[in-house]
């Protein structure tokens, strides 16, 4: 049995920051790509614990609630200029988001 | 801080009260709103001049932020006076969008004095938040729903990136603070994989906020779906921010890793300008041409810093670097409001006002107005009597006094590529025949926003003394902070 020390969850971290940024690059619907940002988030807080728990301080876990909050404001006004977005196209792919140009 | 967020709660309250006709009651709630906080500021400034603490360490009032406060004040008013007549135009006069600005102007101000990384990332989303609904807010017209999108989509994925890059700091540093973090930084090797992946994710966090190329792409869309007021609002007071944030970030907490970050910062400024002075050749919409001039003069100044980060603190190539951002940061509120005032003025029934033939024989139907822009112009463009000439001139003087004549005439040439677009924007104007005769109506508030830009870029322009002064005052501080913990690197 392995012990879990921080480097393990630096990695998980990393893996989950790497699907995420993969995510927003590549996938066409828009609600995916608010996921894929959430996904980013989420890897962020996981870095802040575990550096959290290995210096042994708050600093981070405090962040860490910082960030949940601000992901949370992120996706309602995300969702809100979608659904504004999606009354005047009826579409959420990005592909057809192509009004303005060059 | 306090009171603004109080005067933005208040304007949301009376906003449900006032009937439909009243809302430009909401304005001059705001207006009063940022006078007061102006007034705050200036008292703070008088009773602690050395600067102050706050918020368990994660505010620091020095003169740096103070000098950046009185800039996003004079912005967001300026901003206020040029939406009351737009929004009734555009049919959406609605509290919020004042309650909205002066939030965002919330965000600004911890931005620019925090000295914790978490004060400045809630700072940073409060204003970027802010800003998306801002954009988004002509909700029946397509290209700004289109414009908020694509700006809310890449900016959040840019502020998860940053936050990753702040977080691998934070376990390298057991610390939030800036002052523990460079500790921290100084002590590590600079080519520490794990300290390179962190810099440079906060730097692509930081390079997207102030929108260089090649993370500029959010930029002209967004500039050109807003609301033009908010357009204006976005490329002085959001740029602003961002440079203050990345002032306090690059320069306060990570100056040990300079090595690292300078080669960086040279490729993207001369990227950033070519990309964005050729881009903006073959514009045909203002606003557009003006949000990819905008990314040109994030080029000019990224000059200044690559100045900045090759020569010793203290040095006078240094404190000319410095010197130059701010005062450009300065000048380029002014101007560049002023110019944006201008293209939101010619919005009238229904004509929208963002196309170059929008601006065709301006000087016939308004010729205050046309001259001023062609002010603004020249002033954008960098011709000695208007002010841009000054933020231009410390910027080459720095990077002479550094030693980067290449850069430094790179950066004269873009200047004068510059000069073709904004003359195809004066030749319009001034030239060609109007499509339309009558005269354009200006409201009392877009006279007096054009008149204090216009007056601040001519009078910064011919008698730069006390802009100098200013600058040099909020410096005064900012070189004794960055020498002191310098010094045990050099060892």
């Amino acid at each position: 049995m392995v012990p879990i020390t921080t480097i393990h969850y630096l990695v998980v971290a990393a893996a989950l920051f790497v699907l995420g940024v993969i995510g927003v690059l590549t996938r066409r619907n828009v609600v995916v790509i608010l996921m894929s940002i959430e996904l980013i988030l989420n890897a962020v807080n996981l870095n802040l614990v575990a550096f959290s728990r290995m210096w042994g301080n708050l600093h981070g876990q405090v962040f860490s609630i910082f960030i949940t909050v601000d992901a949370a404001a992120e996706a309602a006004a995300g969702l809100g200029i979608l659904i504004a977005f999606f009354r005047n196209k009826e579409t959420v792919n990005v592909d057809e988001i192509d009004l303005l140009k060059w | 801080m306090v009171e603004l967020t109080i005067f933005a709660l208040g304007i949301l309250l009376i906003d449900l009260m006032v009937p439909r006709d009243w809302k430009w009651i909401n304005g001059v709630g705001a207006f009063i709103g940022v006078a007061f906080a102006a007034l705050c500021v200036w008292e703070i400034q008088s009773m602690s001049p050395g600067g102050a603490v706050g918020f368990y360490n994660s505010l620091q009032v020095d003169r740096f932020a103070i000098f950046f406060w009185y800039l996003f004040l004079a912005a967001a008013a300026i901003a206020i006076l040029m939406s009351a007549r737009y929004l009734d135009i555009e049919e959406e006069h609605h509290g919020e969008y004042y309650a909205l600005l002066l939030l965002s102007v919330v965000g600004m101000m911890c931005m620019a004095a925090g000295i914790d990384v978490v004060l400045i990332f809630i700072g940073l989303e409060l204003m970027a938040i802010s800003t998306y609904v801002l954009v988004g807010f002509l909700r029946r017209d397509r290209r700004s729903n289109e414009a908020a999108l694509k700006y809310l989509l890449l900016g959040a994925f840019s502020s998860g990136v940053f936050a990753y890059g702040l977080s691998l700091f934070y376990g390298i540093a057991g610390s939030t603070n800036l002052r523990d973090i460079q500790r921290a930084v100084s002590a590590q090797n600079p080519h520490n994989p794990v300290l390179v992946i962190a810099l440079l994710t906060t730097m692509t966090g930081l390079l997207f906020k102030i929108a260089a190329v090649p993370f500029h792409q959010w930029a002209p869309d967004a500039y050109e779906g807003a609301p033009t007021s908010i357009t204006g609002f976005m490329s002085v007071a959001v740029k602003a921010a961002a440079w203050a944030m990345l002032l306090r970030i690059l320069v306060f907490g990570l100056f040990p890793l300079r090595s690292v970050y300078t080669p960086v910062i040279v490729i993207v400024a001369i990227a950033t300008m070519t990309g964005a002075n050729f881009a903006a050749l073959t514009q045909s919409n203002t606003k557009r041409l003006l949000a990819y001039s905008s990314i040109a003069h994030v080029g000019y100044m990224l000059l200044a810093f690559v100045a900045m980060g090759t020569s010793q603190p203290g040095t006078p190539a240094f404190a000319d670097g410095f010197k130059g951002i701010l005062i450009y940061l300065l000048v380029y509120t002014f101007m560049n409001l002023g110019a944006f005032a201008v293209i939101t003025s010619l919005r009238q029934g229904n004509v929208i006002g963002d196309e170059l033939d929008d601006m065709a024989g301006l000087y016939q139907r308004a010729p205050v107005e046309a001259a001023l822009m062609l002010l603004f112009l020249l002033s954008l463009a960098g011709i000695p009597p208007a002010a841009g000439f000054l933020g231009k001139y410390y910027i080459f003087l720095s990077l002479i006094e550094s030693g980067h004549y290449g850069l430094a005439s790179l950066g004269v040439i873009y200047s004068l590529l510059g000069l073709y677009y904004y003359l195809k924007i004066a030749n319009a104007m001034l030239i060609r025949a109007p499509m339309e005769t009558e005269r354009l109506s200006v409201s009392l508030g877009m006279r007096c926003a054009v008149g204090v830009t216009a007056l601040a870029t001519l009078v910064i322009g011919i008698y730069p003394e006390p802009a100098i002064q200013s600058v040099n005052w909020s410096l005064g501080i900012v070189k004794s902070q960055t020498a002191r913990p310098i010094r045990p690197i050099r060892r």
